[in-house]
């Protein structure tokens, strides 16, 4: 066909409609995003429904209540929550020093050549799944935490008055101290991650201002970067916060699941995590035991949910913007 | 009145040259303190990863053999290897990533493309990031009490469900992320020509965002390759070799988990050998989405 | 002597005038009372103008004035974008394009849009010029083969096209990628084409190279061009529209307007007044 022929050629004959195509596509999209809802719901609500047997059962004494007794079907949630919580507290304690300290060489110190692998190994630090870290937990941190962390620390703190009754008791490895170690080595890519991007949002000639009058590095990151990012990195800490409640693997090998609050952080305990794992196996379908176990798990997830929508609040504003 | 103002008349006097000296040295040296405590936090973490990474070549490499890949996991003493662990651990992944990922786009196509702002579009930005970070235990609970306890059985396939859900919040962040990317004159070539919108969606959007769609999807499957605690509750684990979907599956992670805890010295080997395995793949997979994919968008 | 250089000169106005409005007398588009609102903001008041067959109208004024505004009015992009809205008619071919009972698919087949910054797709040169082309047509290859050399060639880009067809769109320059935002929008042969400011992200060269395409195209299709530079308007419109706070100021030839127009606030425009 010559060129101008092209150009003359009839026009097309009017097509269908593709409005139909549209609909049918924002359809599945919206449908798609109501699904995430209804599964979100649906965990709440299952989780509920399935641990309703034990709060009827045990009513609000169920969270105070620390006996975990198969045998007289009395369950209590004390013990695992107060494991939830400390190991989680403590964990974000160690981690968060430890995580500020490689955000702030990341972004301030690092010479460039160095940032990429160094921030790549932090990150890669956070893929490694949580049953490696449970593993060399359990047969590398507990034989030494055993064997000299323990003892020294029992020996020189186990005497002082008040807080020696946290550093006392038989030095087996685990405890709530291992476990809270493990987490925080597991939370603590995360939330370094997280501040180092963050502390990327602050706009350079801010920085540049104060250096240009005479700060030196740590001065412009304390009076600068930290107060222009402070919700943010509380949002961050409050992320790694509710990874370490929700942990599993990690601390299940380290925490010596046993049933009882001990004043020593080294005595063994269980996080509600833990519990489910190990008692799971033998909680027969429709037991009060399950039941309790699925109460837990409810209020796991009521205490995880809180924590995350804390994060996301403080997150979203910032980084977003 | 003179120009110019002497030294002298600003307020403060003169300039003590030793006080500024001295606050400087004192402001140096805690900079300097500051600076050394923080590069030796970044080594500490580092240490880490290297004992980590150290400790699994070290205990898992020596217990490579052909047989891990070629025997089934065996009672203790007899042997055997990991080869349905590795088939199971396979299996799920890509059968809980299939069904997971295109749920995840269509969200994640949802909140850029469609939601605009509306209640229902930030209600669902805001569950998935809760799913995101969600206790990956609860999942597996959740699917057992809705799968597996009315249907009377754990199976591959709840196992895969559980999978599934941890992969959608995964793919929806990045599809979204990656979607809002794209600079809205590209999308308003495209329905300029006459392209219906979900065309304009399919064919340029996606394409323009491959990339790092890709990149998302490969770090869901690293993340759901490593978990153990959802598949406690769904496909058990199985000790023979099985790829029947609605019996209990193996999967490497949990097989992990039952031979670290025992007393038997040959399956702790083995459980270090899966440990390693898992690692490398995971590690592999990170790599490749951060370096291989990403540098080309 | 001044009556005679007077009647000469009234002559030639006369002529010109005459040759205009006969090429007025065909239109392509006619835009009847055309108010645009984003929400309760009244852009665009009661714009009437008339696009005139197979000839260049230049839209020029301030920014914010409207002109693009009314240009996605044309190809009704708005639609996108709930809480835009138009009211009035644009008349093109008997038909009220605003009528939501218009398909609206295939009127941007027939009014394409060139934009400000160059947006080729992630696909080969190739696959970009057949993606517009697909979606009304079914073409053999080698029908499409020729489409696409076809818009090419229209668009000045085949000499350097031909032989990387198959390469990504992404790897040519800037005023490549624009003339191939032109081809792309040319193949699927519209009656009508819109350039939204089309050389503002382009350096000099590339500027007048797209000015002489625009010049070539307007023996085949009627252009309305938008644009922040009066020079270019004087040098490619056959007629020039002055834009001023939503409201159409003036309509003239290119010559009229920037030696003669009639109104004060397109005198100041062109003087440099306001900007």
């Amino acid at each position: 066909m010559s060129q101008s022929a092209i150009a003359a050629s009839p026009a097309r004959p009017k097509g269908k409609s593709s409005s139909l195509g549209d609909l049918i596509f924002a359809t599945i999209a919206k449908s798609a995003g109501v699904l995430v809802l209804v599964i979100l719901s649906a965990i709440i609500i299952s989780l509920f429904i399935g641990g309703l047997p034990a709060f009827r059962a045990y009513g609000p004494n169920f969270l105070i209540n620390p006996d975990w007794d198969p045998v007289n079907q009395i369950f209590g949630a004390a013990v695992p929550i107060y494991g939830t919580l400390i190991t989680a507290v403590l964990a974000i304690v160690m981690a968060v020093p430890l995580a500020f300290g490689s955000a702030f060489y990341l972004t301030e110190m690092a010479p460039d050549w160095f940032r990429r692998p160094v921030g790549t190994a932090i990150e890669l630090l956070a893929a490694v799944p949580s049953i490696i870290y449970g593993m060399w937990g359990f047969f590398i941190v507990v034989p030494i935490m055993g064997d000299y962390i323990q003892p020294f620390l029992i020996d020189n703190l186990g005497d002082l008055p008040m807080i020696g009754a946290l550093f006392q008791g038989p030095a087996f490895g685990t405890g709530i101290l291992t476990s809270a170690l493990i987490l925080a080595i597991m939370i603590l890519p995360f939330i370094a991650a997280t501040m180092r991007d963050v502390f990327m949002t602050v706009p350079p000639v801010f920085k540049e201002s104060a250096y240009g009058v005479g700060c030196t590095t740590w001065e412009v990151m304390r009076s600068i970067v930290l107060p222009y990012t402070r919700v943010s990195v509380v949002g961050g800490i409050m992320l790694g916060l509710g990874r370490a409640l929700g942990e599993t693997m990690a601390v299940t090998f380290v925490i010596g699941n046993t049933n009882r609050i001990s004043t020593s952080l080294f005595g063994p305990g269980n996080t509600i995590a833990s519990i489910v794992a190990l008692e799971f196996p033998e909680s027969p379908a429709g037991s009060l035991k399950l039941s309790a176990l699925l109460a837990l798990g409810f209020l796991l997830f009521v205490i995880s949910f809180i924590v995350l929508a804390i994060s996301r609040f403080m997150l979203r504003t910032k980084v977003k913007s | 009145m003179s120009a110019t103002i002497s030294r002298g008349q600003i307020p403060g006097g003169v300039r003590d040259m030793k006080m500024a000296e001295q606050l400087s040295r004192s402001r140096s040296r805690k900079n300097m303190i500051a600076k050394t405590l923080c590069m030796s936090a970044t080594a500490v973490a580092l240490a880490f990863l290297a004992a980590i990474l150290g400790t699994l070549f070290w205990l898992g490499f020596s217990g490579i053999h052909w047989s891990v890949f070629t025997q089934v996991t065996k009672p203790p003493g007899s042997g055997g290897g990991l080869l349905n662990a590795i088939v199971g651990s396979l299996i799920q992944t890509v059968i809980g990533t299939a069904i997971g990922t295109p749920i995840g786009l269509m969200v994640g196509t949802y909140l850029a493309e469609y939601s605009a702002g509306s209640v229902l579009g930030n209600a669902v930005r805001f569950v998935s990031d809760v799913l995101l970070s969600a206790p990956s235990i609860l999942i597996g609970l959740f699917i057992y009490e809705i799968f597996v306890a009315p249907f009377g059985g754990f199976s591959g396939f709840a196992g895969c469900l559980a999978l599934a859900v941890i992969v959608i919040p995964i793919v929806v962040r990045t599809t979204e992320d990656m979607l809002q990317l794209i600079p809205t004159a590209l999308r308003e070539a495209a329905v300029a020509l006459g392209a219906p919108k979900w065309k304009a969606v399919v064919f340029v959007c996606y394409r323009a965002a491959l990339n790092g769609i890709a990149t998302g999807i490969l770090l869901a499957i690293a993340r759901v390759a490593g978990e153990t605690a959802p598949l406690l509750f769904t496909s058990l684990g199985n000790l023979n070799w099985s790829v029947n979907m609605s019996e209990p599956m193996s999967s490497l992670p949990v097989t992990i988990y039952q031979y670290a805890g025992s007393p038997f010295d040959d399956w702790v080997q083995l459980a270090w050998v899966g440990a390693l395995l898992i690692t490398f793949g995971v590690l592999a997979l990170n790599i490749v989405a951060r370096f291989v994919l990403k540098p080309r968008s | 002597m001044s009556t005679t250089n007077d009647s000469a000169v009234r002559a030639n106005i006369g002529a010109m005038e005459a040759k205009s409005s006969e090429a007025l007398n065909a239109l392509r588009i006619a835009i009847k009372n055309v108010d645009f609102y984003y929400g309760t903001n009244k852009a665009l008041k009661g714009i009437n103008l008339d696009l005139p067959d197979k000839q260049v109208t230049g839209m020029i004024g301030p920014s914010g004035c409207g002109k693009s505004t009314l240009l996605r009015v044309l190809n009704r992009m708005y639609d996108l974008y709930p809480g835009q809205r138009a009211e009035g008619a644009v008349m093109m071919d008997g038909e009220n394009i605003l009528d939501p009972g218009v398909d609206v698919n295939q009127l941007r087949s027939r009014i394409g849009m060139v934009f400000q910054k160059p947006t080729p797709f992630p696909m080969s040169i190739y696959d970009n010029i057949a993606f517009g082309v697909k979606l009304h047509e079914k073409l053999s290859k080698s029908e499409m083969d020729e489409r696409v050399e076809w818009a090419l060639t229209h668009a000045a880009l085949w000499g350097e096209a031909k032989d990387r067809l198959q390469a990504s769109a992404m790897g040519m320059s800037g005023g490549q990628q624009q003339r191939l935002c032109i081809a792309r929008t040319i193949a699927t042969r519209p009656e009508v084409i819109l350039f939204d400011e089309p050389t503002s992200a382009l350096d000099p060269i590339s500027t007048l190279k797209i000015e002489e395409l625009i010049d070539e195209l307007k023996h085949d299709f009627t252009i309305a061009i938008v644009t922040h530079n009066m020079q270019q308007a004087a040098r490619c419109a056959d007629q020039v529209a002055f834009f001023y706070l939503g409201e159409l100021v003036e309509v003239g030839t290119a010559t009229q307007m920037f030696t003669a127009p009639r109104e004060k606030r397109t005198q100041e425009y062109i003087t440099g007044r306001f900007g």
